[in-house]
Order: structure tokens, then C-alpha cells, then sequence
């Protein structure tokens, strides 16, 4: 169709270029500006980088603390991703098996860790676990990082079993399968794209968190977001960039299995 | 599987939802109107003072009471947390506490001379008052405070003077700074959501995936970005001296600006997405009737299209809103003394200075008006679409 543009229709449109284009380059300007930042050979934050090397990623990975908090963080992540989607798989599954009003109040408050301000979650977490002697330990982490990630493997999962066929669970167990099999074998499959990206959010809020952990680790379970914390208000150096950006790695790492592989992997499915 | 009670598998996560959450959070916010510190240490000097006419100074009988309860919690070492509840309301009852509590043994009647022979204070009506007040289990103290308000010593309550009213203001400030950054941000994410909506499937999918990527970073990281650009050494002071625009380094960092600036492009993404998608749901074809109708593409915009947007644009305004008034790393990191949102006094009750009271009261106070602003929102979207129904 040919279409004949005005000229306010083209200045428009020129206007919506423009605005757009800004607001993509604020989103994305900042952080690829210091993100070489990083690869400098010296020790100044500035422009133009005075050689470029490695040795900021070493200082990060073979110094200690930096190390230890590291392996922290994929532990604590590792088991949060474990249990939340463990937890959120079953409360969607049992949710969409809930009569439509007790199901829709049950999903709201399972969702309101996402919207309750993280400092009343932390304070109520910091008084739980005092309570249960949970304060400094992996357990401890593991289980506030579960409580702030699974609402969101409940969401991913909830939605996927709308399009689920609930008539597959009954073919599956009328031939016999006993019911955790009909789930592994029916179910799964064609709800995974759902848990698969749920999981990959639960493992990058975990590894993230921050405000939560600072009230409940304890020197020696410190994950690397609290050193993080801890070493950017008293001083900014090419190190803590390098740490910035092993983080940004993990967290794009999972984005791109979440966004890209997962639909990739479906779409795959569907056309078969 | 009929007859398989699949709904039981929710139990857990209520279970855990419940206990991890649910219940400390109430029990957090019980500590706002419950403080048992004083009371627990002196119960029989608590029951005597509830009984005491606030007039004069207490009987001899009180002190004592007083004096050998002191004497007794002094030894058991129970005497701190009663001492710091009293020092909420007059600082320096604490160390009058401590200082009579060394010396409680030595003390022989008449009990009142004998105090008020250690520290004049002990003769002080004042004092024995807010001994008085802290002689229950249930107090309204963290509350008033929290909300800027002071009880007088006359039981009478008053706003409290200019310099002193911080947590009041401290929340009316985070909603000021929450309400700027969600305008900025819905009206930064419009045009762009709109290019996406328009767009042909592979340039909307790039221009997802570079909304995307900041939205997947800790925001941690994206605050330390901020730092290391406006610091003062930082990239934009030398952007701005090389092309010399200054002389000097000016000061980028440590103020509203810079907070403004990281908590937009933290939240930008979460009004993208909404309005993104409730725009690929609007079909342009009113767009062209009105424009057959003869309408000026930019009457057509804003009267046909613009209207059809504001429910996406709601719920991006609200998601945005109400995710910045819980802020609190960033502008720690990048703000001043005057730039802190409410969670951050929060954290410093909890954590410094374990004042749980004020922690619970301010607590309260944020949870309300999250929940007061959620459900405005929704009734405002239930009235909405009733008025469309009919």
C-alpha cells in the first residue's frame, strides 16, 4: 500500500525516532561505557584506558574474600534456584487446581514477596531466623532468597498450565502411569519452557540480592552482592568494576538462556 | 488422575509463604505498639507506677521498689534494654540508669533522699513520667513518633517542632521522589513502546533485547555504573573538562540528580514492558478511520489512540510507583543525607541502633501505603471497567 505521509505525519514520526533512540541509547550507553572500563591496564577509572589486560578479573578471582563471596553467591543461587522452582512448580500445578476465587486470593498472596518493600521483607526475615537460629548460614540465605524468587516460578509456571490440556493427566494415569511419572512424562515436557525460564529468573534474583542478605549473612557466608556493597562505599577501582561485570556475565548468561534459548527451543517443538 | 487432590500441592509454598513471611512481617509490626523492656525488668515498680498521680514525685514506697529492683536486674545484667527504652524518650536516662544501678547496693532509706543524693535528676518529675509511660506492655510512642508526632509531658499530644519532624517527612519525600521518577519514566517509555508496537517482528524483537539487557542486571551493578560516570573524577567530569565546558570538577554525585538518574534507568524497563504490551494489543485501524474521517494525524493520536493506552500506561505508572518507594541501595550509594527514601531510616533502626519499635512503626507505616495506593489503583480500574461494561 503506498502510503502518502503528511509532513506533520513525518514529524512526527522523525520526533518517535529520535525520543526512542535516546531513550535505548540511556539504557545502554552507561553501561558499555564502563564496562572496558575494566580490561584497563592501570589503576584510574578514565578514558583512554591506559593498556589493556586481565589483571582486575585476576585480583577479583584469586583474591579471597572476593573469591569465597563468589562461590557464595552460585551456591546460595544454585540451591535458591533448586528449591523455588521445586515449590513454585507444585503451588501452580495445586493453584490451577483450586476453584477460580480461592485460587486467584491464594496466587496474590504468594505473590507479594515481588511487591512488599524489600527492607520489611529483610526485617521480618532478620527476626524469624534470629528466632530459629537461621542468621549466618547457607540455610538461612537459601531460604529468604527461595521465599523472594519462587512468586516468580509460580508466575512463569502458572502460566504455561493455562494452555495445559488437563485431559493428558487422566489419558496418562487411565494407561497405568502412576502419577509422578504421568507428571514427568506428560506434564513436564510441555510445561518446561515455563519452568526452565522461571528457574533462570530464580537463580539471577538470588545471585542479585542484596538487601535481604546484608541483614542475615555473616562474614563467612557473604555473598559477592554484599562485598560489592561493602567496597563501593568506600572506594571505586577497576577492581570492583571487573567484580561488576562477572556479575553482569552470570545475569546475561541466564537471560540469554531464558529469552533466546527457551522460545528458540519451543518454537523448535511446535513446528515438529 | 480425578479424584487426585492436585490443589494440595500449594501447600507448601503457603506453608513456607506463611512462616518465613507472613507471620514475621506481623510480628514485626506488632513490635510498633508492643514494648515489654521496662515492664519485664520492673514489674512491681510498673504496677506501683500506674497507680501514681504524675503530680508529685513518687512515694518512698515506690522507690523502694524501684531501688531493689534495680539493685536485683543490675546484678542479672537485665538492665540495658529497660535502660534503652527509657532513653527513647529522654536521652541520658540511660546512663542515669546504668550510673544508679552500680551504686543501687550501697544505697540505705529513705530510698527517695538517698537517690536524689546520687543524681539530682532522680527529683525530676519528668523523669519518673516516662518511667510511667514505659510501665505498660502496649505504647503508642514508635507510632506518634513515626507520624511526627510528640507526647508532652502533660500526657497531651502536639506536632512536633519543625527541626524534629524527620519520619513523617522522610515518607512524604520517598512518595515525592517515587511520583517524579514514574513520570519520567512513563513518559521515556511511551514513544519507545510505541516504535516497538509498530514495528516489523525483527526490529521490535532487537529493540526487546536491548530493553532487556539492563532490565536482567543487578541493580547493584547499575548503581555502581552510575558512581564510577558521575563520581568527581569520574567519566562525565572528564568528558565535560576535555571539551571545556568546566574548569572544575563539579559535583555530580551525593544529590537528587544522580539518584533520579540510576533509579529511571533501573525502573525504565518495568514501564516498557506494560505499556509495550498493551499497545500490541491496539489495533491502528481506528487510527485510519479517523484519519478518513479527515482527522490530523495528531488529533487522531491523541483523542482515538492515546485513550486506548492509558490502562497499560496505568499499570506500568503503578508498578513503577510503587517498586521506587521500597528503594534503598541506590540512593544510599548516590544520594546525600537529604536524598534517603524511608527505607533506608528503616534499616538504620534495625540495624544500628535496634530501636525495633521505631523499625516496626515505620514498617507499618510503609506496608499501609503500599497497600492503600494497590488498592486505590485496583478500585480505580474496577470502577473503569464497569462504567465500559455498561
Amino acid at each position: 500500500m503506498a502510503k502518502v505521509q503528511s509532513l506533520e505525519e513525518k514529524f512526527w514520526r522523525a520526533m518517535l525516532y529520535f525520543a526512542s533512540l535516546m531513550v535505548i541509547a540511556f539504557l545502554i550507553v552507561p553501561i558499555l561505557i564502563v564496562v572496558p572500563l575494566s580490561f584497563s591496564g592501570g589503576s584510574a577509572l578514565r578514558y583512554p584506558l591506559e593498556g589493556l589486560s586481565l589483571r582486575w578479573y585476576g585480583e577479583i578471582l584469586w583474591t579471597p574474600v572476593w573469591q569465597a563471596s563468589l562461590i557464595n553467591s552460585i551456591i546460595v543461587a544454585s540451591l535458591t534456584t533448586i528449591a523455588s522452582t521445586v515449590l513454585g512448580t507444585m503451588a501452580a500445578i495445586g493453584l490451577s487446581n483450586l476453584k477460580l476465587r480461592l485460587s486467584r486470593a491464594v496466587y496474590g498472596m504468594l505473590l507479594l514477596p515481588m511487591v512488599v518493600p524489600l527492607i520489611i521483607t529483610a526485617l521480618g526475615i532478620y527476626f524469624a531466623f534470629a528466632y530459629m537460629g537461621l542468621l549466618g548460614s547457607y540455610l538461612g540465605l537459601v531460604t529468604a532468597h527461595t521465599l523472594l524468587a519462587a512468586p516468580f516460578v509460580l508466575v512463569t509456571v502458572h502460566a504455561s498450565l493455562q494452555r495445559f490440556d488437563w485431559a493428558l493427566m487422566q489419558a496418562g494415569a487411565s494407561l497405568g502411569g502412576r502419577p509422578v511419572r504421568v507428571f514427568l512424562e506428560v506434564m513436564l515436557p510441555l510445561i518446561l519452557p515455563g519452568v526452565a525460564s522461571g528457574a533462570a529468573f530464580a537463580f539471577v534474583i538470588s545471585f542479585d540480592e542484596v538487601v535481604v542478605a546484608l541483614f542475615i549473612a555473616s562474614p563467612t557466608t557473604k555473598t559477592m552482592p554484599i562485598q560489592l556493597f561493602s567496597n563501593l562505599k568506600f572506594q571505586l577501582t577497576p577492581a570492583i568494576v571487573a567484580a561488576s561485570c562477572i556479575m553482569i556475565a552470570i545475569s546475561l548468561f541466564f537471560a540469554v538462556l531464558a529469552e533466546v534459548l527457551l522460545p528458540y527451543l519451543r518454537r523448535r517443538r511446535i513446528k515438529r | 488422575m480425578t479424584g487426585r487432590r492436585l490443589e494440595y500441592l500449594a501447600a507448601p509454598l503457603v506453608l513456607f509463604n506463611l512462616v518465613c513471611f507472613v507471620v514475621p512481617i506481623l510480628s514485626i509490626i506488632f513490635f510498633a505498639a508492643h514494648s515489654p523492656e521496662f515492664v519485664d525488668v520492673f514489674p512491681d515498680t510498673s504496677r506501683k507506677l500506674n497507680s501514681w498521680d504524675q503530680q508529685t514525685l513518687p512515694s518512698e514506697d515506690v522507690f523502694l521498689t524501684f531501688v531493689q529492683e534495680l539493685d536485683k536486674a543490675a546484678q542479672d545484667r537485665t538492665l540495658p534494654d529497660a535502660a534503652r527504652r527509657l532513653n527513647y524518650e529522654i536521652s541520658g536516662y540511660k546512663s542515669l540508669l546504668s550510673k544508679t544501678g552500680r551504686v543501687a547496693q550501697d544505697l540505705r532509706p529513705p530510698y527517695r533522699e538517698a537517690m536524689i543524693g546520687i543524681d539530682q535528676r532522680w527529683a525530676d518529675v519528668n523523669y519518673w513520667k516516662v518511667a510511667a509511660s514505659a510501665s505498660h506492655r502496649y505504647t503508642t510512642l514508635f507510632l506518634l513518633t513515626a507520624l511526627d508526632f510528640k507526647k508532652n509531658a502533660d500526657g497531651s499530644i502536639a506536632y512536633a517542632r519543625q527541626d524534629e519532624r524527620v519520619y513523617l517527612a522522610t515518607l512524604l519525600r520517598t512518595f515525592w521522589m517515587a511520583f517524579v521518577v514514574t513520570a519520567i519514566c512513563v513518559s521515556l517509555a511511551y514513544p519507545i513502546a510505541f516504535l516497538m508496537a509498530g514495528a516489523s517482528p525483527i526490529m521490535a524483537r532487537v529493540l526487546l533485547a536491548l530493553v532487556m539487557i539492563p532490565f536482567w542486571m543487578s541493580l547493584l551493578v547499575r548503581t555502581a555504573a552510575w558512581m564510577v560516570l558521575l563520581q568527581k573524577d569520574g567519566l562525565v567530569n572528564q568528558l565535560l573538562s576535555g571539551l571545556g565546558v568546566i574548569e572544575q570538577p563539579i559535583q555530580l554525585i551525593f544529590n537528587r540528580t544522580a539518584v533520579y538518574l540510576a533509579l529511571v534507568h533501573i525502573m525504565l524497563p518495568f514501564a516498557i514492558l506494560p505499556i509495550f504490551s498493551a499497545m500490541r494489543s491496539i489495533s491502528t485501524d481506528y487510527l485510519r478511520a479517523a484519519a478518513s474521517l479527515g482527522a490530523r494525524p495528531t488529533r487522531a493520536f491523541v483523542e482515538i489512540y492515546m485513550p486506548q493506552t492509558l490502562p497499560g500506561v496505568a499499570a506500568a505508572a503503578l508498578l513503577v510507583f510503587i517498586l521506587t518507594i521500597g528503594f534503598y541501595i541506590t540512593p544510599a550509594l548516590l544520594g546525600g543525607p537529604k536524598d534517603q527514601m524511608i527505607s533506608y531510616i528503616i534499616a538504620q533502626f534495625a540495624g544500628q541502633n535496634a530501636n525495633w519499635g521505631m523499625a516496626g512503626a515505620l514498617a507499618l507505616l510503609l506496608i499501609v501505603s503500599v497497600a492503600v495506593i494497590t488498592s486505590m489503583a485496583s478500585a480505580l480500574r474496577m470502577s473503569r471497567s464497569k462504567r465500559a461494561g455498561r
